[in-house]
């Protein structure tokens, strides 16, 4: 029996290999690249994850785990030959215990639908990429996903405590527990980040968070980016610490008023600080946070006053991304890093890239943390322009690792941004990576051809 | 025999001469830096000093070797600390050592324990290379994050040379109330109760038997009346409440692990309060529950150590035995890092 005929035997009826079936499967949201995976399995359970994983390495068949294929890096894009697992239906929360403020899941689990579970007992799951109501958690561990609230709270790994994790050979290894202390090599924080190249996660347990009891949410308007940046390290300055702090530029303001009118002011830059704790500490944030604000330079405030408003205040920033796709028929997203302070010499710089390259480029950013989200817009119909957006994209991506930062903040390397890892890591650093990946996989087959550049030899 | 190194390049010299080495930062935790027959004591005391700080980005960089003390002086002169508050600063220890044991604090409570807030590293592996892993700003997630593999690594996979930290302000003002419950059931309760409370208290200890610490840290005014809130529902749950007047003393003596002197023994037990009823059965000496109940430290003698072994709960020995962790590691995982980064089992655990 060849592998396909194994595998359909394995689990029947849950093996798709029409072309029409999976033509949704040959790209992730990063649609510039595309490929015909050999099959896709969809595993209800971990037993048939982990019966699979050894078929594959038994018939040295790659495969790619995929949750929501939200990842905006190629992480989920198939490889030649070989099978998509879609863990979509392997998404029970199998246990939600408030008291140890714990949740068990499989990975196939919508971020956001732990939250929805866990807020009739007060708490929460902290970490919120904008994708939250799609992502899956899968996901979010293999890219130790952000949101705008890493500043304070941190990004996936600091709320993962336990991991089940099918290896690259298909055995069964349990990392990490259920308490937020453990003794021995934090072995499932290391997974967490890994974007699949160790093994398949097939059980999470997560942290969960007390919601905070107030939030004060302030949106201010400048009359440059400069500006904006600038309040950014003045608050920090002034030794606060909010929950979230974003600005977006012009373009981004202007796409996301059109698609969700959140009755944003005309401005170069917007910035949205949120403090949030207990009430009373909330109240006096906030008037330090009022001064700050005004001595930045900022024209217009907004402060929320109920809820509804508060919403309506991030309703804007959480559509950028989509809105953006109204401006132009394509665009590629950034996610490189910058420190704090070099904010405001990073976003001249790349509005000087865009001038030279002739793409406009929008900004939505995790200002607090120094995550940029340049959007490079583009049209893909036309001959050579999604070259130059890559070709921008990656002058991107130099000008943050020179500047102290990092290539990517949360959206992973994927196979876009595997190139670059020679301008951030040294070859020493990059064969220590692949000779980790050869010990535990030694047949290259979990999400084989990310993240790792072919050329680390000759560097 | 012990050999010190001062600098990255005696690391890496040491690291391809000797066979066998354990690495000792200010050496706090016996149980985990003392060599074993046929192994190099490899100190790194003298690896010391701050590199970068940036307090505008909250972000700071060190040589391994140096103490938490000096750190916390430099951080403080800005308002900063680390929020994992590492203990044992008092009797010398260093960066490495803290993060290759893997230990926080009673403060990891309000913000998180060390693996949250350490964003890099170098370190020297088995075959003397030199790898970074991470970054040194807050926010990062290219490459493989050798940082966390790092931390509680017990030096099993190599010598942290360089680290980076992301660090916070600390609060301006801060308080502390002490709640006496006429039982362990009830004092449990509560606890459990103020765990799903959003009061963003900076530590909530359980002291054995019936006994709540929490301290409050923000704005002075602010504090002032989130005490009285909480006194208030604490003298509602029937505790008799007392406010610590040496708030900053007391606390620097918890995490310096005072209340375990005198005990041979000295362990870090990962809990819940869900646990405490199991560890309260077995025969532990002075003990705390730091974090809301989520870990243990305890001082013991060889029959609580064995006691904790047969009830299959996991441990860290910092002091007083030779065979400090339990369990080992799962081997499927394990073994195949260990045999990645240090193929010549040059340094402890595998
Ligand atoms: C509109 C939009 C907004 C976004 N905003 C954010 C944001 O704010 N912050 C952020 O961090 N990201 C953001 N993203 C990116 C993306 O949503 C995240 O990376 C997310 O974690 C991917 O989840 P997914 O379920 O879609 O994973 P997929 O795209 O299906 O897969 C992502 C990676 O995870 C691997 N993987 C999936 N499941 C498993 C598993 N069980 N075990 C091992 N590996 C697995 C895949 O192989 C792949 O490498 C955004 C994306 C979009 C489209
Ligand atoms: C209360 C107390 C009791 C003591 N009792 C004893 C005793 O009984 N016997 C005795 O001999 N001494 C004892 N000492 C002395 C003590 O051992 C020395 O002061 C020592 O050098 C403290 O270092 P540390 O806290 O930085 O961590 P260490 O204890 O030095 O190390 C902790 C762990 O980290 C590893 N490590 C350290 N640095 C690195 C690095 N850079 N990279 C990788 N791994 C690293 C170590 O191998 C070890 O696994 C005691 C000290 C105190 C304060």
């Amino acid at each position: 029996m060849g592998f396909l005929e194994e595998l359909k035997a394995l689990l029947p009826g849950k093996v798709l290999t029409q072309e029409a079936a999976l033509a949704p499967y040959e790209s992730d949201a990063l649609t510039a690249y595309r490929k015909r995976p050999l099959a896709v399995v969809l595993p209800e359970g971990k037993e048939e994850v982990v019966a699979v994983v050894r078929l594959c390495h038994r018939h040295g068949v790659p495969f790619v785990a995929r949750g929501s294929g939200t990842s905006l890096s190629g992480g989920s894009l198939p490889v030649e030959g070989g099978i998509v697992l879609a863990l979509n239906r392997m998404n029970r929360i199998l246990r939600l215990d408030p008291k140890a403020r714990i949740a068990v899941v499989e990975p196939g689990v919508v971020n956001l639908e732990v939250s929805r579970q866990a807020a009739p007992f007060g708490l929460y799951y902290a970490p919120d990429p904008s994708s939250q109501p799609v992502s899956t958690l899968g996901g979010n561990v293999a890219f130790n996903s952000g949101g705008a609230h890493c500043l304070k709270y941190g990004m996936t790994a600091n709320h993962v405590l336990g991991l089940e994790v099918v290896t690259p050979e298909g055995e069964v290894v349990r990392l990490g527990g259920e308490s937020l202390e453990g003794v021995g090599p934090d072995l499932h924080g290391f997974f967490v980040g890994t974007e699949g190249l160790l093994g398949v996660a097939v059980e999470i347990t997560l942290r969960l968070l007390p919601k905070p009891e107030a939030y004060h949410t302030l949106l201010a308007a400048y009359e440059s980016l400069e500006q904006a940046g600038n309040a950014v390290s003045l608050v920090i300055r002034r030794g606060l610490l909010p929950g979230a702090m974003e600005i977006m530029d012009r373009l981004a303001i202007e796409a996301a008023e059109k698609a969700v009118q959140a009755g944003y002011p005309q401005a170069e830059a917007l910035l949205i600080v949120e403090l949030e704790g207990p009430k009373e500490e909330v109240a006096e944030e906030a008037l330090v946070l009022g001064e700050v604000i005004r001595e930045s330079g900022a024209y217009a405030v907004r402060v929320a006053q109920s809820e509804a408003e508060r919403q309506a205040i991030w309703k804007g920033r959480k559509a950028a991304f989509s809105a953006v796709g109204r401006l132009s028929p394509d665009y590629l997203v950034q996610d490189g890093v910058v420190p704090r302070s070099r904010l405001g010499e990073a976003l001249k710089e790349i509005q000087r890239l865009s001038q030279a390259f002739g793409l406009r480029v929008a900004n939505v950013f995790h200002a607090g943390d120094g995550n940029l989200h340049p959007l490079v817009l583009y049209d893909g119909k036309k001959p050579g322009e999604l070259e130059r957006a890559e070709a921008l994209a990656g002058e991107i991506l130099r000008l943050c690792v020179r500047l102290g930062g990092s290539l990517t903040g949360e959206h992973g390397i994927g196979v876009e941004k595997k190139a670059y890892m020679p301008e951030m890591f040294a070859p020493e650093d990059l064969l220590t990576m692949e000779r980790v990946k050869r010990a535990l996989d030694p047949k290259g087959l979990a999400n084989r051809g990310k993240v790792l550049p072919e050329v680390v030899h000759g560097g | 025999m012990e050999v010190r190194a001062s600098t990255l390049r005696e690391v890496v010299e040491a690291v391809r001469t000797y066979p066998r080495l354990r690495p000792k930062g200010g050496g706090t935790k016996p149980a985990l830096s003392a060599p074993r027959a046929g192994e190099v004591s490899l100190s790194l005391g003298g690896l010391s000093g701050i590199l970068e700080y940036a307090p505008e980005e909250f972000v700071f960089t060190a040589w391994a070797g140096t103490p938490i003390a000096e750190v916390e002086e430099a951080l403080k002169a800005h308002g900063q600390y680390l929020p994992f508050h590492p203990p044992l600063r008092a009797q010398g220890a260093t960066l490495g050592g803290t993060v290759a044991a893997g230990l926080s604090g009673p403060l990891r409570h309000r913000y998180g324990g060390l693996r949250d807030f350490l964003l890099g590293v170098r370190f020297v592996d088995g075959e003397g290379r030199v790898v970074r892993g991470g970054g040194k700003v807050v926010k990062n997630a290219a490459g493989f994050p050798f940082h966390r593999l790092l931390v509680g690594s017990l030096g099993a996979f190599g010598i942290l040379v360089e680290l980076s930290f992301k660090v916070f302000p600390f609060p301006r003002a801060t308080r502390t109330l002490r709640a006496t419950l006429p039982s362990r059931e009830s004092a449990l309760a509560l606890l459990e109760r103020l765990r799903l409370l959003p009061l963003e208290l900076l530590a909530l200890d359980l002291v054995p038997p019936a006994t709540l610490e929490a301290r409050l840290g923000g704005f002075p005014q602010s504090v002032a009346a989130r005490l009285e809130g909480l006194k208030a529902l604490l003298a509602q749950e029937g505790a008799q409440t007392e406010v610590l007047e040496e708030d900053e003393a007391y606390w620097e003596g918890v995490r310096d692990l005072r209340f375990l002197e005198g005990s041979p023994i000295w362990v870090k037990v990962p809990a819940k309060p869900q646990k405490v009823a199991q560890l309260e059965a077995l025969p532990l000496g002075p003990r705390r529950y730091l974090d809301g109940g989520e870990v243990l430290y305890a001082g013991l003698d060889g029959e609580g150590l064995e006691a904790l072994r047969r009830a299959g709960l996991p441990h860290l020995v910092l002091k007083g035995a030779e065979d400090p962790l339990y369990p080992p590691p799962p081997e499927a995982f394990f073994a195949k890092l260990k045999e990645a980064l240090d193929p010549k089992g040059r340094f402890p655990l595998g």
